[in-house]
């Protein structure tokens, strides 16, 4: 087996609030495989969302350490990084397509190539018809592909997502799951997937790190072996439920 | 409502005004001294010793120029406090205070600095609009989503990046909101600084005309400076329509 793609070894984070230390996250071991999809899950305030600052080179990190890459997959930090959060973050004066190629903007890719790149990643998420829409004249969930199509634009190696689909109505919601297992077949990309929902964390992930709050910490992580590719209704397996029962253990829901 | 439905009730409405106002003068009687008809008004426009071209011209140069000159130094200035914050935190209280000085009540002083004419008319149509456009611009540009910040700077964007593409487009709702209202008081300030100090100019005439009870002229001097107003007002409808509007709205 080849060396992981990302290693994170006892990874510690405090931050400095009002005179007091807060440890925001501790104790997060995880390997990650190329092209693995992980997800986490836990609840607010366990660290999640640092985890994903501190991979992305936003913030440092207080301890322990983090390596990204490996000889056959080199990782260049600020290129090789995709980003998709809760809000869909559109900017409104510009088109889907233009919005999408906004990343590639701010690296200076070659224009040409990457436009038809651009239209080919909205093709992948179903928006080839909007190429030209504005965003605002798009549904949540469609703007969330967007924001999926310029997480890939400039054909990063990891993926990092932040409750991509928190805001979303539940069926929606149940779609983009099976959408993002797609995109993610098709584009084979590293994905880090954070989220609050156990089903959803159960149902994408190749494996889950389940994290706890106060103390901000991992209080477990393993694999998730359901037959792929997965569809909906392995949410009513009893192997998808032996899973998410343990997380509901792991978090005191049971 | 169709939108040329809107148009046209808009355009219903300020025939309607005109209409109401000139029978309610024709059928009460009122003398022309106090009030003329809109009709009266404009035949005022033909008479030559009045040199509406010039007048008007001076008033618009000083309207067109303190705006723009407020726009420009505005927005500028929003950049800086964006840039500095330190400025931001010295001058934003500095300039809050200074922007309760009534800028009309400062007429007397330019007029003593700056000279008779036009000069000082348009410095006063600079302060006054000088203070909204800094407001809503700064506004505008802080009001970015951090966690949009934190997507770009992943793939390390600097601050000039940041600045154009997302900041400075993302500001101009605000701007154009900044503008509007600027655009309103430019007039106020440039009339105001013709009646203390100018030979020249509508609200000069404006005053000089009540001398000889005029009133005819005027009531048409008014009228050209609400055209003015409004010539400004319809520019920056016009520029926030293209800049803004157009795609927030796109069909």
């Amino acid at each position: 087996m080849t060396e992981p793609f990302i290693r994170i070894e006892n990874l510690r984070k405090v931050f400095r609030v009002s005179g007091r230390d807060l440890v925001a996250v501790q104790d997060v071991t995880l390997d990650v495989h190329e092209g693995e999809l992980v997800s986490i899950v836990g609840p607010s305030g366990c660290g999640k969302s640092t985890i994903l600052s501190i991979l992305s080179g936003l913030i440092p990190s207080d301890g322990g350490s983090v390596r990204i890459g490996n000889p056959q997959s080199p990782f260049t930090p600020g290129r090789d990084i995709g980003m998709v959060f809760q809000k869909a973050l559109l900017l409104k004066w510009r088109t889907i397509l233009d919005n999408v190629m906004l990343p590639a903007e701010i690296l200076g890719l070659p224009q040409r190539q990457t436009r038809e790149r651009a239209r080919d990643l909205l093709q992948l998420v179903g928006l080839g018809d909007f190429v030209e829409a504005y965003p605002q004249q798009l549904s949540g969930g469609m703007q969330q592909r967007a924001a999926i199509a310029r997480a890939l634009v400039h054909d990063p190696k990891l993926i990092l997502m932040d409750e991509p689909f928190g805001a979303l109505d539940a069926l929606t919601r149940e779609k983009m799951n099976l959408e993002l297992l797609r995109i993610w077949r098709e584009s084979r990309k590293t994905i880090l997937f954070v989220t609050h929902g156990i089903h959803e964390a159960v149902f994408l992930g190749s494996q889950v790190a389940v994290m706890t709050a106060g103390p901000a910490r991992m209080a477990d992580h393993f694999r998730i072996d359901l037959p792929e590719p997965r569809q909906l209704d392995v949410k009513t397996t009893e192997a998808f439920g032996a899973y998410a029962r343990r997380i509901y253990g792991l978090l005191g829901l049971s | 409502m169709g939108r040329y439905r809107h148009y046209l009730y808009a355009i219903l409405a300020h025939v309607a005004f005109v209409l109401i106002w000139h029978f309610t003068v024709v059928w009460s009687g009122v003398p022309k001294f106090i009030m003329p008809t809109p009709l009266d008004a404009v035949k005022e426009l033909f008479e030559p010793h009045y040199n509406w071209g010039k007048h008007t011209w001076v008033t618009t140069l000083e309207v067109f120029g303190g705006f723009g000159l407020a726009a420009v130094v505005g927005v500028a200035t929003a950049v800086l406090f964006v840039w500095l914050p330190g400025a931001n935190a010295a001058l934003m209280p500095l300039l809050v205070t200074l922007n309760m000085v009534p800028k009309v009540a400062m007429a007397p002083l330019f007029v003593i600095w700056l000279g008779f004419g036009i000069v000082p008319n348009m410095v006063i149509a600079f302060t006054i609009c000088f203070f909204p456009i800094v407001l809503t611009t700064y506004r505008g540009l802080m009001e970015v989503e951090p966690e949009l910040i934190n997507l770009v700077k992943s793939v390390r964007a600097n601050r000039w990046q940041i600045f154009t593409k997302i900041q400075l487009p993302g500001s101009l709702p605000y701007l154009f909101s900044g503008m509007k209202v600027a655009a309103v008081l430019a007039v106020a300030g440039a009339i105001v600084g013709e009646f203390i100090a100018s030979d020249r100019g509508l609200g000069n005439l404006l005053l000089i005309q009540q001398n000889m009870l005029n009133t005819g002229a005027m009531v048409m001097a008014l009228i050209l400076i609400t055209l003015i107003g409004t010539a400004l007002y319809g520019l920056v409808l016009a520029l926030e329509w293209f800049f803004v509007t157009r795609k927030e709205v796109a069909k």
